[in-house]
């Protein structure tokens, strides 16, 4: 996107929109909210529980296996807040329903992105949240201005991750029409990966996802600096910090194939 | 040529349809837009024609940058469509017939805000613009309906008035009519042909409605099988095609095939028979000749309606003749 502002002020003028649409509806308004709240209750209670009760997993304490669980569902959750809503881009396309958005003068990223905007995504972000606020006190780590400079540096990269993981997902889409599940096994899976210890997977998927689908950057590296852990891997101390790189790599590939899926986009015959 | 809004240069659309990911060898090539070439001049109204799959919209998505061409070029209003898609955006105003753009879920006058607000129009400017409009398209009485239960004929007025807000130098419409009852539809027509007039505006519209073709185009475009089989004006279409005229003869009583001067009856139904004059005949020669040597007892001319003439185009019954350029026809009038 050419206009950084721009681009945000079109968002946040969409999703307003999209929350006033709703608010004509206040019974299922509120019911959809309940609904949020409970599940988001549940999830709290469930980490509650969880940080009585779970053994160490694959060599972490409760604390740090619940700091890589909390970054990542943070992360994984403000890119789902601001992009969750493209992987209905298919069913655009597929519906040639596109059309209309391409003819307006904001990015169809945006459109869809926007659509049926609700205030609710928010509530997905408090059990990570929670997580996160019990987990950090409870860390065995000496807390130097780089580690603490790290958890949001990390959170932020992260949510750049998966953000572009959806946009990606999302151009696939221009061309293989039925590609719903198999996308969202990428960015739901990707999500659920990261949430536990890397260490807990076989060698070759660790590798897999460090290199190929660079999920291991949303969180795992960075948390061993965090941690001060050696790496299973025995990659070199800098892959702790690159992080912010690979985001950016992620993003640029990203807009690359977004572009060239919608040169790809055929719309359809009627 | 500075005053071009539209010139496309053997602009071509090819469609591959897959035949599944693993069948390479299924795959089969449509071209949906053959090497299609025309300039649209500001302030011009031109009706693009054509059966139906001739590749309209096809072409319509090109000139809005919904789709990338195959080959050829396309300029629309100084711009690349396909890149720079958003920029023309701001610049043309686009209406589906058969699909909204409009926000389903949101009141007409929010979505026309929203409009303003995608456009950066001035509110001043917009102030006045949809007063206009409203009265214009008589959008009052539903402005706070949200679109989703507005009718047909409401939503295509609101179709137009969202792609009018920004006073854009190109409307281009994709059947706008269609579905619409007489009443709308002369409605839509007033307004299209006012804003044409008034405003400068240029407008490009497909359409099957003859109506719209007689009352709006004074320049017509036919597409067939995605080439441009025609390019001119109404009045030489019907012309060039030899659009004919044809005497019906009641005659006192049933009576062997008129035949007159070379003219002969090509259609005989009881007392009743019909004649196709040539284009360089006339008219009240024939006649003259016809009530002296036949008992006559009422003759009618009817000219071939533009119904008759894309009928038969269209069939293939007859060959697209191209209106040579200064009209030579005209000599034989
Ligand atoms: N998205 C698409 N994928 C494949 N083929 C397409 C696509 N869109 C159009 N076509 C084909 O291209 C040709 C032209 O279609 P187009 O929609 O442009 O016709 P049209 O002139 O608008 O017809 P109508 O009057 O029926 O609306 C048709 O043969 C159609 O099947
Ligand atoms: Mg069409």
């Amino acid at each position: 996107m050419a206009d950084p502002a721009g681009a945000a002020r079109m968002y946040a003028l969409l999703a307003w929109t999209w929350i006033r649409a709703a608010a004509q509806y206040p019974v299922s308004l509120a019911m959809l909210t309940a609904g949020t709240a409970v599940v988001t209750g549940l999830d709290v209670a469930a980490i509650a529980l969880m940080f009585t009760r779970a053994p160490r997993i694959a060599g972490f304490d409760v604390a740090e296996a619940l700091f890589l669980y909390g970054t990542a569902t943070l992360s994984f959750g403000i890119a789902d807040l601001v992009l969750g809503s493209t992987e209905r881009l298919g069913e655009h396309v597929r519906r040639g329903t596109l059309d209309a958005m391409l003819v307006r003068p904001v990015s169809p990223l945006i459109q869809v992105a926007t659509e049926e905007y609700s205030p609710r995504r928010v509530g997905k972000l408090v059990p990570a949240v929670t997580v996160l606020a019990l987990a950090l006190p409870r860390l065995d780590t000496t807390w130097t201005p780089g580690r603490v400079a790290m958890v949001p540096a990390m959170v932020a990269a992260g949510a750049f991750i998966f953000g572009g993981l959806w946009v990606l997902a999302g151009a696939v889409q221009f061309v293989l029409l039925e590609s719903r599940g198999a996308t969202k096994a990428l960015t739901y899976g990707g999500g659920f990966l990261t949430q536990y210890p890397m260490s807990m997977f076989a060698r070759d998927l660790v590798r897999g996802v460090t290199f190929v689908v660079p999920l291991a950057f949303v969180n795992w590296q960075p948390a061993l600096y965090v941690l001060d852990r050696p790496d299973p891997l025995g990659l070199p101390g800098a892959a702790r910090f690159a992080s912010p790189a690979v985001a950016a790599l992620v993003c640029a590939v990203a807009a690359v194939a977004w572009r060239a899926g919608l040169r790809h986009y055929r719309s359809t015959g009627s | 040529m500075g005053d071009a809004v539209i010139e496309a240069a053997a602009l071509t659309k090819t469609f591959t349809r897959a035949g599944g990911v693993l069948r390479r060898r299924a795959r089969t090539a449509v071209t949906a837009v053959d090497a299609v070439s025309f300039t649209v001049r500001r302030g011009e109204f031109v009706g693009y024609l054509g059966p139906n799959g001739a590749g309209k919209s096809t072409t319509i998505k090109m000139l809005t940058g919904i789709l990338a061409a195959s080959s050829g070029s396309l300029t629309v209003c100084g711009l690349d469509p396909s890149r720079r898609r958003t920029a023309l955006a701001r610049r043309i105003g686009v209406v589906f017939g058969q699909r909204t753009t409009l926000w389903w879920d949101l009141p007409l006058r929010d979505s026309l805000t929203l409009v303003r607000r995608l456009y950066r129009v001035e509110a001043a400017a917009h102030r006045t613009r949809l007063a206009e409009l409203t009265a214009l398209l008589e959008l009052e009485p539903f402005l706070a309906t949200p679109v989703r239960q507005l009718s047909l004929g409401q939503r295509m007025r609101g179709d137009l008035a969202a792609a009018l807000l920004h006073d854009p130098e190109l409307l281009v419409l994709d059947e706008p009519t269609i579905g619409l009852d007489v009443v709308s539809k002369a409605t839509v027509r007033e307004f299209l042909a006012r804003i044409n007039a008034e405003r400068g505006t240029t407008i490009l519209l497909t359409t099957h409605d003859l109506g719209d073709i007689e009352r709006l185009c004074r320049r017509v475009m036919i597409i067939d099988h995605g080439r441009l089989a025609y390019d001119g004006g109404l009045g030489e279409l019907r012309r060039t095609v030899g659009a004919d005229r044809v005497l019906v003869v009641e005659l006192d009583r049933p009576a062997p095939p008129i035949a007159l001067d070379g003219i002969e009856a090509e259609r005989a139904d009881g007392p009743r028979q019909w004649l196709r004059l040539p284009p360089a005949a006339n008219a009240a020669a024939v006649i003259a000749a016809l009530a002296a040597r036949y008992d006559v007892r009422d003759i009618a001319l009817r000219e071939t309606g533009i119904e008759d003439v894309l009928a038969s185009l269209y069939r293939g019954d007859r060959a697209y003749g191209r209106p040579a350029p200064g009209g030579q026809r005209s000599s034989a009038e």
